[in-house]
């Protein structure tokens, strides 16, 4: 575990030292609209990476709980929901964590997932009301799985740090661009012939620069975050031993084309599970966005041999896509690991069964794995404060249309949307009747 | 000039190897905690399980073999000295449990009891949580060891003990009887 962050570290830095070299560029293209004084351009140069600098620490002094409370989370007990609060403990545990993240809830149907935290002392979880709606144990584990990845892999820090870099070179670029607009004809003008030559050149130079620099650091980001994406989900598979409780949860996030999450920026998206943005959501493998399609991390996952340790994401990354995604130093450093089999509870190696041979225990005992958790088990009583916010979300969804039976056997609330409202006529807890 | 140098290779060389005996510290300390969460998780199970017995006695008292037999192996377990006896007297344990929620199969109204399915989830979680402490340890241990074995830190490790790796032993403990509905 500790060599895979080693080796991703590297190439981290190499990404992030490609951007730093872009951005003193393009700094010195800026300097070199107003002077041709080679003192001038390394001011340029400098001036851009105190830029940087200055955004970096802004984003930094901003801090997680800012974001967290930009999407809206709040922070639950384990009272609220103990199944997600236990996933949590289990992954904390399985990733070797040092300490449980704090874990967030955001009341938003739309589901999705993200981690915030440079540190992983200080690090938080939030999922979404919706995901919890429609994923069962198995599958909530391999998300939170994937979330706690990203925080053992530090994506946090290297993806906010590229990502305000990104964003000054886009910056930079902008304020070039428009400065040569508006005055690049008169300063020509003013000018002698023979400088004229030289001064042209140099203007054409940085005028490719001001063009093909902000293209080049997006593409450099976006790679390295959908990298850092495959690499969560190996995380994922690895952790919970399970891949396909991951491979499923994403497939289901895929059929669910609920409204893009508000309140979502750039620098953030990329720590969500699946891309919160609407521009991003459209599929597809395109160059300019921050997460892989769905369709291919699940496939990855799914064809991963019944192992489940980063050597078999390897090699099912390169039967997919044709080349590496896991660094060789880690590969070296990993042994192979089965994945456990859908039936069995808890985790260990699947040919061993739980800890003292008590696995599947639990999973005997209901007909699913997962029954025991999301789907089956009822949560103690509910404290005030999430009475109110479900009755809050209940509102939400009523006003979109979908309708609220109550089951005549169980009792239970079915809150059904409107494209289903015709299908669904029985209870999906115990096949009761439903009345409206 | 050449003392100098002499000096100057030997402290390198003494640097060297302080840096592999703090790196060794770490990886044994990593181990070491690994095992402390295993132990933590276990106790958590044993906290949980009058709670459940008392639980289900609210609905199958006359169930006494089976509960008897939970309490037992609860308070063997509970009493376990070392990592031997401990392995044995857990795994009894986990069968009578898993005796425990077959039975609960057959009184509906204790599976629909908030209280037990609550219990229900946290023994599963529990359940999983050892399953990873020791997943995580195993990988620890097993980091320390080679770290400690390789050349040139064997050198130097002779005062740093290899982990033992967390393994079932006893067939009979793996084949826990699985009940299917």
């Amino acid at each position: 575990m500790w060599e895979q962050i080693r080796s991703n570290r590297r190439r981290g830095a190499f990404v992030l030292a490609g951007m730093g070299v872009l951005l003193v560029l393009i700094g010195m293209a800026v300097a070199g609209l107003f002077t041709q004084d080679p003192g001038g351009l390394v001011v340029g140069g400098a001036g851009a990476l105190l830029l940087w600098l200055f955004l970096w620490m802004v984003t930094v002094s901003k801090g997680d709980d800012i974001m967290l409370h930009m999407a809206g989370a709040r922070e639950i007990e384990h009272a609220h929901h103990p199944v997600l609060f236990n996933l949590v403990e289990e992954m904390t545990i399985a990733s070797a964590l040092p300490k449980r993240p704090r874990v967030f809830v955001v009341d938003d149907p739309s589901p999705n997932a993200f981690a915030v935290g440079r540190d992983p002392q200080k690090a938080s979880v939030a999922v979404t009301t919706g995901l919890l709606r429609i994923l069962d144990r198995d599958e909530l584990q391999g998300v939170v799985a994937h979330e706690l990845g990203h925080i053992k892999n530090r994506d946090v820090a290297l993806l906010t740090t590229a990502g305000v870099m990104m964003g000054a070179i886009v910056m930079l670029a902008e304020v070039g661009l428009r400065a040569m607009w508006y005055t690049g004809g008169g300063r020509r003008s003013r000018s002698s012939n023979d400088q004229g030559g030289a001064q042209a050149a140099i203007m054409i130079g940085a005028l490719v620069l001001l063009i093909l620099a902000p293209i080049l650091a997006q593409l450099m980001y976006f790679a390295l975050s959908r990298r850092r994406e495959y690499l969560a989900d190996a995380s994922g598979a690895m952790f919970t031993r399970y891949p396909e409780g991951l491979a499923s949860a994403l497939e289901k996030l895929g059929g669910g084309r609920a409204a893009p999450l508000s309140d979502t920026s750039r620098v953030t998206a990329p720590m969500y599970i699946v891309a919160p943005l609407r521009k991003a959501r459209g599929g597809g493998a395109s160059l300019f966005s921050t997460h892989p399609p769905l369709e291919e991390r699940v496939r990855i996952l799914r064809s991963m041999g019944g192992m489940a340790d980063f050597g078999a994401y390897d090699r099912a990354f390169r039967n997919t896509k044709g080349r590496r995604v896991v660094g060789l130093h880690t590969l070296e450093e990993t042994t192979a690991v089965p994945a456990r089999d859908a039936g069995e509870s808890g985790a260990g190696d699947a040919d061993e069964g739980g800890l003292f041979g008590t696995g599947g225990m639990l999973g005997a005992v209901e007909p699913a794995p997962s029954a025991a958790g999301a789907r089956g088990a009822q949560p103690p009583p509910l404290p005030p404060e999430s009475l109110r916010a479900r009755a809050a979300s209940d509102a939400f969804l009523q006003a979109s249309g979908y309708a609220m039976r109550t089951c005549e056997d169980c009792g239970a609330t079915v809150k059904v949307p409107p494209s289903l409202q015709e299908r669904v006529t029985s209870c999906p807890r115990c096949n009761g009747r439903l009345r409206s | 000039m050449g003392i100098a140098i002499g000096i100057g290779a030997l402290v390198l060389i003494a640097l060297y190897f302080i840096g592999i005996y703090n790196s060794l510290v770490r990886a044994r300390n990593e181990a070491r905690n690994g095992w402390s969460q295993i132990d933590v998780q276990l106790k958590r199970r044993h906290d949980l399980i009058p709670n459940l017995v008392e639980t289900v006695k609210g609905y199958a008292a006359h169930e006494k073999d089976t509960l008897e037999a939970v309490i037992s192996a609860r308070t063997a377990a509970v009493a376990a000295k070392t990592p031997g006896e401990a392995g044995k007297a857990e795994g009894l344990l986990g069968a009578a449990l898993g005796n425990l929620f077959a039975l609960s199969e057959r009184y509906p109204d204790l599976k629909a009891n908030q209280n037990f399915l609550s219990l229900q989830e946290e023994l599963a979680s529990t359940e999983n949580r050892i399953g990873f402490a020791r997943q995580a340890y195993n990988d620890a241990a097993t980091r320390y060891n080679n770290k400690r074995e390789v050349f040139p830190a064997n050198l130097i490790s002779g005062g740093f003990e290899k982990a033992e790796l967390f393994e079932i032993e006893i067939a009979a403990e793996r084949e826990v009887p699985k009940v299917e509905f």
